[in-house]
């Protein structure tokens, strides 16, 4: 793969990064990272990886742009409401960076699609809003053997990590199983800000391409839970994967989603 | 005392539950290690914190 004119100038600044140069954006270039969620979180992953040349981009969203997204969802545009996420989302990306081929899957992941949709790309980002949703894409990583990034925001705070097999504990080994409703708080319950979403899906999209370039140091057994109120950034290192983990334990009990569908609903207390 | 989230607290005595309770915790979004093992959920209510105890304690959200 030879770089054109325009690919030299737009790239120049990663020229001279000595964790990236010609070779890292040639890597960037051939590399396919899925974004599932196109929200707030998702906003801010895409854009980075679009500018940043990845270049194949899958985004995977159900839902349509709402007036209520546009506080924080800062890929979408206000003549867009109505439109598929995937659909506006695609439309900037291509405003952004023609290098980058974006798929859009407008079903949204679920038990039945998801393993045959991750298992065309090199990393995974979950920018879901629902724990559910981050479980299934968890449990469904964890058997593919694929590495993911999970985060969360909610009002000003949210967190990240980053699951490579064998490299630390998953998100099951973690919290073991969803939350009940009345534990979880919801974006339109207890409110969100963009700015805090922007952080979490810019340090999601760092680790994508950290993990493609194998540079520096990723967030695998080690969460990092950011408080943008009070900032406060803190890395809890929880390094050593739950032995009784239903997905990755020693006597796991999980080895497809598709057969364990009721794992991905809301539990009733 | 015990080391919590890299701070030396005294929480002798109190179960792991009673804890995150008051310290406004949700036990259901909480991963805790505990002296590098990680808790799992069900043992939050019989666990007690003892001295020297380190415990590390990660709340979790699932908005997006």
């Amino acid at each position: 793969m030879s770089l054109n004119k325009e690919q030299e100038m737009r790239y120049s600044r990663h020229f001279v990064l000595k964790e990236i140069g010609l070779s890292g954006q040639k890597k960037l270039l051939s590399s396919s990272v899925l974004v599932i969620g196109a929200g707030a979180i998702g906003s801010a992953a895409i854009i980075y990886l679009a500018s940043a040349g990845i270049g194949t981009l899958g985004i995977a969203d159900f839902d349509k742009v709402d007036l209520s997204n546009l506080q924080r969802q800062v890929i979408h545009r206000n003549n867009r409401t109505g439109m598929y996420k995937t659909e506006s989302a695609a439309l900037s990306v291509s405003e952004l960076n023609p290098d980058v081929n974006v798929i859009v899957h407008n079903s949204g992941v679920n038990p039945d699609n998801i393993d045959e949709m991750i298992k065309k790309y090199d990393f995974i980002l979950d920018c879901t809003d629902r724990f559910e949703t981050k479980f299934l894409i968890n449990d469904a990583c964890v058997i593919a053997k694929k590495p993911y990034c999970h985060a969360g925001v909610v009002r000003f705070t949210g967190q990240v990590m980053t699951y490579v097999p064998q490299k630390g504990p998953c998100l099951r080994c973690l919290l073991g199983y969803i939350p009940a409703a009345e534990d979880t708080q919801y974006c339109s319950e207890v409110g969100v800000i963009g700015a805090a979403t922007g952080v979490i899906g810019s340090i999601q999209a760092l680790e994508a391409i950290k993990y493609i370039l194998g540079i520096g140091q990723l967030l695998c057994g080690k969460i990092l839970s950011f408080d943008g109120l009070n900032i406060n950034i803190r890395i809890s290192n929880i390094s050593v994967n739950d032995p009784e983990c239903k997905v990755c334990g020693i006597r796991p009990s999980i080895f497809s989603v598709r057969e364990n569908t009721n794992e991905y609903k809301i539990p009733v207390k | 005392m015990a080391n919590i989230n890299g701070s030396e607290i005294n929480a002798s005595g109190k179960t792991v539950y009673e804890y995150l309770i008051e310290n406004n915790y949700t036990p259901a979004r909480v991963a805790v290690e505990l002296n590098g093992e990680i808790l799992s959920k069900t043992k939050f209510n019989d666990t007690i914190i003892n001295e020297n105890d380190t415990l590390e304690i990660v709340g979790f959200v699932g908005g997006g």
